[in-house]
C-alpha cells in the first residue's frame, strides 16, 4: 500500500509493481486531466509537479513518488494561466493543455520575469500538433494580466 | 412548403450530386453585410476553453464506463506475411477475458499485407495485462515478398483505384509554342498525423443499441458505417464524441480499432476499450502519402503559361484514398493547355489517410516550386507572374467561381514581398537569407445536408443542439456566435451542445474544410426559426406589428423606438420552449466553390551546416466570412506550423529491404516544438461569398497549409540559388542541392552565389 500526497489531499493506492505514476492518477484514483499521448516522456502531456518540479508521470514509476507532494492539472484549476490560456487562445483540441499548463505553472513560480526566448527553452518538451504555440508564448507572458 | 431537389457537394475534393430538402425559411435569409457584427466577425473566447485547459473535458480516453475491459492488437511484424493464429492459449488463460483473430472481425487479417495490419486482439481487466496477453497468441508467420517502390508498382501496374488521365486543349502545341520550357521532378515524403490523443473507441452493448464512444472527425459517418458493416438499423448504433483530441484527417471513418472494440465487447458482453499506443498510432492510423512529380511548364515570354504537364505517383500504401495531388496544376492558373496522370501505387506499406487538404499540400509544393523557377527563366517576378496567369474562371468545369479574391491577396501580398531586399541584405556569415511565395487554392465550400436545432428558454437563453462535433477547432464557439448574432443575443447567453448521434440531428463531418460552411447556415436557419417565433409572440403581446420588430442586444426593439427586454416575452413561456429548426441549403448551381490565398516565407540558410530556419510567414488568405477572427488566427497559425514540420523535419522511415516503419515514437519523428515557431502575421480578407449559403462563409482548416512548403522552399532558392526538389529539407537535402547550385554555376563559368 503506497500513500500518494496529492494536490493537498492524501490518497491510499496498492498499485502493482511497474505501475506509472499517470496510469495511478488515471486509472486509480480517476484523475484523467493528466493526459497520456506518448507513454515513453517524448511529449509532455502528462506533465505534473513533484515538489514544484515538472516531471513526465508517464515514465516515472509510482513507486518512486515517495512523500513528494503530487501536483496535477486539477490541483492548479484556479491557476491564473488557465484564464490566460482562454484568453490568449493557447489551445485548440486541448489534450496537451494540461500538460502545457503544469509547465507552465512551474515555470511562472520559478523565474516570474520572463522572456519570449526564455519560454520558448522551457516549453519546448511540451508539444501541440494543433500548433497553438504562438499563443502559448502569448499566455505564459501576460498571465499576470 | 419543403422542396427536393438535387445538389452538388464536394468533401477532400471529390464531388457528389445529393438530393437535399429546402425550406422556404432557409432561402429567405439574406446574409449579414459585411464587416464584423455585434457577435459574429468579433473575436470570442472557446465556450469550452476552461473545460479542455482545466483537464475536466471528457476525451475518449477518459472515457471510464464500468466493467470496462481494455484490448491490445497483434499487429503483423512483417510487410507482407501469412499468419496462422492459434488463440487457444490466450482462450484458455482464466484472466484473459476475450480473444479473436482472423475470421471473429472482419479487419484482422490472415495475410496481413503491412507493418502493423491487425491479426488479433486480446481483452482484459486493465491495458498491461491485455498487452501481456499478446504473448498467450501464437502465430506461425510465413513471410511474403513485400511490394515496397512506386515506380516499381506502376510498372507492374498495382494500384489502389484506376488511374486518372485529365487533359484540356493541346498541350503538345502548347509547348511548341512556349518561349521557356522549365521541369523537373519533385518528391514529397510520408508524414504522420499523429494527433496527440491517439485514435480510440469505448463500444458497448446496451440492449439492441450499441454505444460507440470514439475520438471522431465523422460522428454520422460511424454511425452510418458500422450499420452497414453490422447489418444494424443506423439509429441503433449511438456515436459519442463530446471531446477529440486532435485528427486532422485521420480520423473520418471508425477505423480497425473500433471494429476490434465492438467485436470483443459481443464475445465478453462488456464495454472494451481500444486505445492504439503512439507507436501503433504511428504504424497503422494512417498518413499523408509520398509523391513523386514530375512536371513541366511551358511560358511564352511575357510569362503566360501555355502548357502544363504533370505525371503524379501517389505511394498510397496497402489502402486508402489517392487524393487530388493534380487539383493545383489542373486549377490554380489561367492556362489552356494541361495535362495530368495520376496513379495511386498499391504497396505493402500502411495506408494512407486524408492528411489536411490531401493531395493539394503536396502538388503545389511541386508546381509553386516549378513556377518561381519559371519566373527565375523568365527573368519575371514571382508575384506577377502569377497575376499574369490569374483563372478568372474554373477552367476544369468552365465554371465562375462563386467568389474569388486572390487578387486583393496578391494586393495585400505586396507589402510583405517588398522586404526581400532588406531581408537579404541581413545576410551574414553563413548566413544567407531570402523571401519565396506560393499562392493557395482548395475548396472549402461544404454542403448539405447538415441540421441544427435551437431552444429558447424562458431566461431568455438558447442552446443550439445538433449531433456535430468540435475536433478542436472551436465550432462550438463559432455556432453559438451565429446563434447569438441571429437571436440578437449576447454570446454569453448561447451554448452549443453537441457530440451525440442520439441526442441532434445529422451534422456534418469535421474534414475538408467544410464544418463552418455546411453548419453554419443551418444554425443561422434554426435561430431564425426561433427569433421569429419571438417576434410573432412579442407583437400580440405588445400588440404591434410584426415587421416593426426586431432583437437586438437581448431586447425586442421596435421600429418606433420602444424596447423590451426579452425576458418579458419568453418570461411567459414558464416551462415552455421556443424551438427551432434549420437546414443547410443547396450550394450555388453551376458555380465552383473555392478557397484562396498567398503566403509570403523568410528564411535564413546556414550555407555551411545545410540548417534552415524560418524566421516569417506572412499568411493573407480568401475563405468568405470569418465567424470568430480569434479562432481563425490559431487555426491558421496551426496549419502553417504543421506545414513548417512537413517542409523541415517531418518523415516516417521506412527500412527499404523489409518495409518495416522506423520512426514510431515521438522521438524519432520530428514534430515542430514552441521553439521552432517564426513570426506569423495572419491577415485574412473577410468578404463573404455572395453566392454561398446565408452566410457566406467557406472553410479555413486546411487552406493555411497548402502552400507554407513551396514558400519555403522558394525562398530558400531566393536566399541561396539552391533548387530543392524534395521534402523534408533536411541538412542532407540542404547541402546537397546547394553544391548543385554550385556545379550549375561553376558550368555557366559565373562566379558562385555562395
Amino acid at each position: 500500500m503506497l500513500e500518494l500526497r496529492i494536490n493537498g489531499g492524501t490518497y491510499e493506492v496498492d498499485p502493482p509493481v511497474g505501475q506509472t505514476l499517470a496510469e495511478t492518477l488515471r486509472g486509480d484514483l480517476g484523475l484523467t486531466g493528466t493526459k497520456i499521448a506518448c507513454a515513453e516522456g517524448h511529449c509532455g502531456a502528462c506533465t505534473v509537479q513533484l515538489d514544484g518540479v515538472p516531471t513526465l508521470s508517464c515514465i516515472t514509476l509510482v513507486h518512486t513518488v515517495g512523500d513528494r507532494e503530487v501536483t496535477t492539472i486539477e490541483g492548479l484549476r484556479d491557476h491564473p494561466l488557465v484564464d490566460a490560456f482562454v484568453r490568449a487562445d493557447a489551445l485548440q483540441c486541448g489534450f496537451c493543455t494540461p500538460g502545457q499548463i503544469v509547465s507552465a505553472a512551474a515555470l511562472v513560480e520559478a523565474e516570474p520575469e520572463l522572456t519570449p526566448e526564455r519560454v520558448r527553452h522551457a516549453m519546448a518538451g511540451n508539444l501541440c500538433r494543433c500548433g497553438a504555440y504562438p499563443r502559448i508564448e502569448e499566455a505564459i507572458l501576460t498571465w499576470r494580466d | 412548403m419543403a422542396r427536393l431537389i438535387r445538389t452538388e457537394k464536394e468533401v477532400e475534393g471529390t464531388y457528389t450530386e445529393q438530393w437535399v430538402v429546402v425550406e422556404g425559411e432557409d432561402e429567405a435569409l439574406d446574409q449579414w453585410p459585411q464587416g464584423p457584427r455585434a457577435v459574429v466577425g468579433t473575436p470570442a473566447r472557446r465556450q469550452d476553453g476552461h473545460q479542455r485547459a482545466r483537464g475536466e473535458a471528457q476525451y475518449t480516453a477518459d472515457v471510464q464506463l464500468p466493467g470496462t475491459l481494455h484490448a491490445a492488437v497483434l499487429r503483423s511484424p512483417f510487410a507482407h506475411a501469412r499468419a496462422r493464429v492459434d488463440l487457444s492459449r490466450a482462450r484458455a488463460a482464466g484472466w484473459v477475458r476475450g480473444a479473436i483473430g482472423p475470421g471473429d472481425c472482419h479487419v484482422l487479417q490472415e495475410e496481413p499485407s503491412f507493418h502493423g495490419a491487425p491479426v488479433a486482439a486480446v481483452a482484459a481487466d486493465s491495458r498491461r495485462e491485455a498487452r501481456a496477453a499478446l504473448e498467450l497468441i501464437d502465430v506461425e508467420w510465413e513471410e511474403l515478398e513485400p511490394l515496397l517502390d512506386p515506380e516499381e508498382a506502376v510498372k507492374r501496374e498495382s494500384f489502389v483505384d484506376e488511374t486518372r488521365r485529365y487533359s484540356r486543349g493541346d498541350v503538345d502545341a502548347g509547348f511548341a509554342e512556349a518561349d521557356v520550357i522549365v521541369e523537373g521532378e519533385f518528391r514529397t515524403q510520408v508524414v504522420l498525423h499523429n494527433a496527440l490523443e491517439t485514435h480510440q473507441a469505448v463500444c458497448r452493448w446496451e440492449g439492441e443499441t450499441l454505444e460507440v464512444y470514439t475520438s471522431t472527425q465523422f460522428i454520422w459517418g460511424v454511425r452510418d458505417s458500422i450499420s452497414n458493416q453490422l447489418g444494424l438499423p443506423p439509429d441503433r448504433v449511438r456515436v459519442v464524441c463530446n471531446y477529440m483530441g486532435g485528427g486532422f484527417g485521420a480520423k473520418n471513418s471508425p477505423g480497425d480499432h473500433t471494429y476490434i472494440a465492438i467485436a470483443l465487447a459481443g464475445q465478453t458482453g462488456r464495454p472494451v476499450h481500444c486505445a492504439l499506443t503512439r507507436r501503433e498510432e504511428n504504424l497503422a492510423a494512417g498518413n499523408r502519402n509520398a509523391t513523386i512529380q514530375r512536371l513541366r511548364a511551358g511560358a511564352r515570354s511575357d510569362g503566360t503559361l501555355v502548357a502544363l504537364d504533370g505525371e503524379y505517383v501517389n505511394a498510397i500504401g496497402w489502402a486508402g484514398f489517392n487524393g487530388p495531388t493534380f487539383g493545383p496544376m489542373e486549377m490554380l492558373y489561367a492556362c489552356e493547355n494541361v495535362r495530368t496522370v495520376t496513379y495511386g501505387a498499391k504497396l505493402n506499406l500502411p495506408p494512407n489517410a486524408a492528411f489536411r487538404a490531401p493531395g493539394f499540400v503536396e502538388g503545389t509544393f511541386g508546381l509553386e516550386c516549378l513556377l518561381d523557377e519559371l519566373a527565375g527563366r523568365l527573368e519575371l517576378d514571382p508575384l506577377e507572374l502569377r497575376r499574369r496567369n490569374h483563372a478568372d474562371k474554373d477552367l476544369v468545369d468552365d465554371r465562375p467561381f462563386s467568389s474569388k479574391n486572390l487578387l486583393e491577396c496578391y494586393e495585400r501580398a505586396e507589402p510583405h514581398w517588398a522586404r526581400r531586399d532588406e531581408v537579404r541584405a541581413r545576410s551574414e556569415g553563413p548566413w544567407r537569407r531570402g523571401v519565396g511565395l506560393a499562392s493557395q487554392i482548395w475548396y472549402g465550400g461544404g454542403g448539405p445536408p447538415s441540421y441544427a436545432w435551437v431552444r429558447v428558454g424562458a431566461d431568455a437563453r438558447a442552446t443550439v443542439v445538433t449531433a456535430m462535433q468540435d475536433i478542436g477547432t472551436g465550432t462550438r464557439t463559432a455556432m453559438a456566435q451565429i446563434a447569438a448574432e441571429e437571436l440578437g443575443l449576447p454570446l454569453d447567453r448561447v451554448r452549443c451542445e453537441l457530440g451525440d448521434s442520439a441526442r441532434g440531428p445529422y451534422a456534418s463531418i469535421s474534414a475538408g474544410s467544410s464544418t463552418t460552411p455546411s453548419m453554419g447556415p443551418a444554425v443561422r436557419a434554426a435561430a431564425a426559426d426561433a427569433a421569429r417565433q419571438l417576434l410573432e409572440i412579442a407583437a400580440q403581446r405588445f400588440q404591434v406589428e410584426e415587421h416593426v420588430l426586431s432583437l437586438r442586444d437581448g431586447q425586442i426593439v421596435s421600429a418606433d423606438g420602444g424596447s423590451w427586454p426579452l425576458e418579458e416575452i419568453t418570461g411567459l413561456l414558464e416551462d415552455a420552449q421556443i424551438l427551432g429548426k434549420g437546414a443547410r441549403g443547396p450550394n450555388p448551381a453551376g458555380m465552383r466553390v473555392l478557397t484562396f490565398g498567398i503566403q509570403v516565407a523568410e528564411v535564413a540558410v546556414d550555407v555551411e551546416t545545410g540548417e534552415v530556419k524560418v524566421e516569417r510567414i506572412a499568411a493573407i488568405h480568401d475563405v468568405g466570412r470569418v465567424i470568430n477572427p480569434l479562432g481563425a488566427r490559431s487555426q491558421v497559425e496551426g496549419g502553417i506550423i504543421q506545414g513548417i514540420g512537413h517542409t523541415l523535419s517531418e518523415e516516417r522511415l521506412v527500412d527499404p529491404a523489409t518495409g518495416r516503419v522506423l520512426t514510431q515514437t515521438l522521438d524519432a519523428y520530428k514534430l515542430p516544438t514552441i521553439a521552432d515557431v517564426p513570426e506569423i502575421v495572419t491577415e485574412l480578407l473577410d468578404i463573404p461569398d455572395e453566392q454561398l449559403t446565408n452566410l457566406g462563409s467557406k472553410g479555413l482548416g486546411e487552406p493555411p497549409i497548402v502552400p507554407t512548403a513551396a514558400a519555403i522552399v522558394n525562398a530558400i532558392r531566393d536566399a541561396t540559388g539552391a533548387e530543392v526538389h524534395e521534402l523534408p529539407v533536411s541538412r542532407e537535402t540542404m547541402l546537397r542541392a546547394l553544391a548543385e547550385a554550385r556545379e550549375r554555376e561553376a558550368a555557366r563559368g559565373a562566379p558562385a552565389a555562395v
